[in-house]
């Protein structure tokens, strides 16, 4: 078991993301996070997926999904063939704003980035364990409310999705 | 314009027809009204059958596909009329049928509202269609019925639904057919390659014991003459699928057998002792492999296939030649050397031999006072023609119609295979029928199967269509009663069934019937019913207890493949 990063490059279709899904869904295979978002190609969108499982099952998700009408090309990587991200945004009451917090802000390069009278809103970037790190330490302060996207990749090797797009 | 714009129900059937549909299996309703509005007009040319199940409807037109080589078609409303398409959709997905199929839908306006009659069979065929799609707009429904009957033939074949509300079918829309030829996401022809056939050529020469296993990817591909030539160049030694079957006539001296669960005995055992196993259009369904973990270890193994989410997905293959079987079976006859495997053929023939004393003999030639299921196919063997089309249902009655028929045509073989769908082989043998009216079509069914589906006989009394419907009755649902004996220690739980008198229904219905108890009547039973004009009815009583042999129990390995 490992962890795998899905493209799945797909004409802009209504019910394919369900579709896709219910590949995983039959196997029994927890999806741990998604994303879907229009690619550089107009009408051609692109849909991230984060899994954990072997790579045999990870090549037949892959296949499969690959055999969906209109899915143009689906492809998998591991961990160090992506650059990927993720966002977190933590909500934190501003009762609980000091100096020990400034400091922590500072060390994660977490940013303010919405300040109300009640509460502020931290923003931070990067990999999943960069962004548990911080939830850990916030718990600490309070935290109101956590919310982390899925993971958002390119692939590292040099090629782009027009060779699957004629 | 307004005189180019159309109702967008007449743009259904017209649709259809420049598809050249000939045929639709149908069944009326709310939502689809004016389709069949339109279909009054269109009468002359394409016709309907009016079954008397959504579900027949679609076994129907699954029958009338596999045995024509074309889509099939079927029409159902909206609501409960989609929901009972389901079976029939999740049958022809995986036994690779191609059906086309247009469901009514509420009005757009409706959508989403739990309106009358409104399902969201979108979402529930997703899993059960290859492809699917909702059109909500008159202008919409050409294109989506040609991409559907092109993604429904082209590939692997499989089912397409299409969802038209009902606002799409009475409003006026411009008719703008235009052939589908493809589209930039589904890719159809897949380009051999050659340095694939040239290893597999090289690893086929050497072999001293290679074996071929055939699917139904030779009859879907057309390719039953490359496949033929294939094995006369390389004499090797060739078993086929449940749905295989008939891509090779029987009689071809390289015909070996059939494999699985329920096959025969040379194919399994022998699977387990080739060095080289060349699988052709099948898939390795667990009821083929039995355990995959022992399965053909020995062997190297090459897979020629059209879908390559097929290759290494049960069974780790080490040569694949992705393609067309049709053009990858050519080039690989090229590539090979002529040879013959006398000794190893032999081998099959020893096993064969065996399983002749020990279950054949048994099976048509009884001694028990009660008929057996085998001496009935048997009896059909003598009197059928070459080209008549086996329907089969479900369970031990499928198995053996399966064993002891002769196959000597493509296109012969009718049966839910992949899905084990009960109720299957009353209304795809109507289907088949109504695909050619000179063909004979036989239908083998079980007591158990033919009550799911009984009400079809109201559609072969109302088309005619001349079927031959043996119903092999042994007041057992008799596959489910044999495991029970067999792994539960004989608790026959809920398997015995206090029948109908089937002759009087099938003579309500005004067809000919007749019923069999005692062996010396079977074979003028079979003969008269046979040479009929017209449907026929024919129930045999058999054995109450037989078990189907040889069989390979569940988790199994093929070689340990028993003969009692």
């Amino acid at each position: 078991m490992k962890r795998y990063t899905i493209f799945v490059i797909t004409e802009n279709f209504i019910g394919i993301l369900n579709r896709i899904t219910i590949i995983f869904t039959r196997r029994g295979i927890n999806i741990d996070a998604l994303t879907a978002s229009e690619s550089r190609i107009e009408g051609i969108h692109r849909i991230t997926i984060e899994v954990t499982a072997s790579e045999d099952t990870v090549i037949q998700l892959v296949n499969q999904i690959e055999k969906i009408i209109d899915v143009i090309k689906a492809f998998y990587h591991e961990d160090e063939g992506v650059v990927y991200q993720e966002i977190a945004l933590y909500k934190i009451p501003v009762s609980k704003l000091d100096g020990g917090l400034e400091k922590i802000i500072r060390q994660h390069n977490a940013k303010i980035i919405a300040a109300e009278p009640e509460f502020v809103v931290l923003e931070l970037s990067g990999h999943k364990e960069q962004t548990q790190e911080l939830l850990e330490i916030l718990k600490g302060y309070g935290l109101l409310e956590f919310a982390r996207s899925g993971r958002v990749a390119v692939a590292k090797r040099m090629h782009t999705i027009d060779s699957y797009v004629k | 314009m307004k005189d180019l714009m159309i109702r967008g129900a007449d743009i259904v059937v017209k649709t259809l027809i420049e598809e050249n549909a000939e045929i639709i299996f149908g069944y009326p309703g709310g939502a689809i009204m004016p389709v069949y509005d339109a279909l009054y007009d269109y009468h002359d040319r394409i016709k309907h059958v009016l079954t008397r199940h959504e579900q027949g409807a679609i076994h129907a037109a699954q029958g009338y596909a596999r045995v024509s080589g074309k889509v099939g078609v079927c029409l159902a409303t909206s609501g409960p009329g989609a929901t009972n398409l389901i079976t029939g959709l999740a049958d022809a997905l995986i036994d690779s049928t191609p059906l086309v199929c247009i469901t009514g839908q509420v009005a757009a306006h409706l959508l989403g509202t739990d309106a009358f009659q409104e399902t969201d069979i979108l979402g529930m065929s997703m899993p059960s269609t290859k492809w699917n799609i909702q059109v909500r707009r008159a202008e919409d429904i050409a294109p989506a019925i040609a991409k559907a009957f092109f993604i429904a033939r082209s590939g692997r074949p499989g089912p397409v639904l299409i969802d038209i509300t009902k606002n799409a079918q009475t409003d006026f829309g411009e008719f703008n057919y235009v052939p589908c030829l493809g589209f930039r996401s589904y890719q159809t022809k897949i380009e051999i390659n050659k340095t694939d056939v040239e290893r597999a050529a090289a690893v086929i020469d050497a072999a001293e014991r290679p074996y071929v296993l055939f699917g139904q990817g030779v009859v879907l591909g057309k390719a039953e003459a490359e496949f033929k030539a294939f094995l006369d160049k390389t004499g090797i030694p060739a078993a086929s699928t449940l749905l295989g079957s008939g891509a090779l006539p029987q009689d071809h001296p390289n015909f070996v057998g059939k494999l699985g669960m329920h096959g025969n005995y040379a194919p399994n055992m022998l699977t387990n002792q080739c060095d080289v196993l060349i699988a052709v259009g099948m898939r390795f369904d667990d009821r083929v492999t039995g355990d995959v973990k022992r399965y053909a270890k020995q062997a190297k193994i090459i897979h020629l296939e059209l879908d390559p989410a097929e290759i290494s997905k049960t069974v780790k293959c080490h040569h694949s030649i992705l393609g067309d079987c049709k053009d990858s079976l050519a080039l690989l006859t090229e590539a090979v050397s002529q040879k013959s495997h006398k000794e190893w053929m032999e081998r099959f023939r020893e096993l064969e031999r065996e399983e002749n004393a020990a279950v054949v003999q048994h099976d048509i030639t009884p001694t028990k006072v009660g008929l057996t299921m085998g001496e009935v196919i048997h009896q059909v063997n003598q009197y059928k023609a070459d080209d008549a089309v086996l329907v089969t249902d479900v369970g031990q009655h499928q198995m053996i119609a399966w064993r002891y028929f002769n196959y000597k045509k493509s296109r012969t073989q009718v049966t839910s295979g992949g899905l084990g769908t009960m109720g299957f082989a009353l209304p795809a043998a109507l289907g088949a029928q109504m695909f050619d009216f000179s063909r004979q079509v036989v239908c083998v069914v079980g007591d158990g199967g033919i009550q799911m589906t009984i009400q079809e006989l109201g559609t072969i009394m109302q088309t005619k269509a001349p079927v031959k419907i043996i119903l092999l009755n042994n007041n057992y649902l008799g596959m489910v009663r044999q495991w029970q004996q067999m792994f539960f220690d004989k608790r026959y739980s809920f398997t015995e069934l206090d029948n109908p008198d089937f002759v009087k229904i099938s003579e309500a219905y005004g067809i000919k019937s007749q019923k069999v108890t005692d062996r010396a009547d079977l074979n003028e039973a079979i003969e008269d019913m046979l040479i009929h004009d017209g449907p026929y009815f024919l129930e045999v009583v058999v054995e109450k207890e037989d078990n189907v042999f040889p069989m390979i129990a569940t988790g199994c390995s093929v070689e340990e493949v028993r003969l009692s």
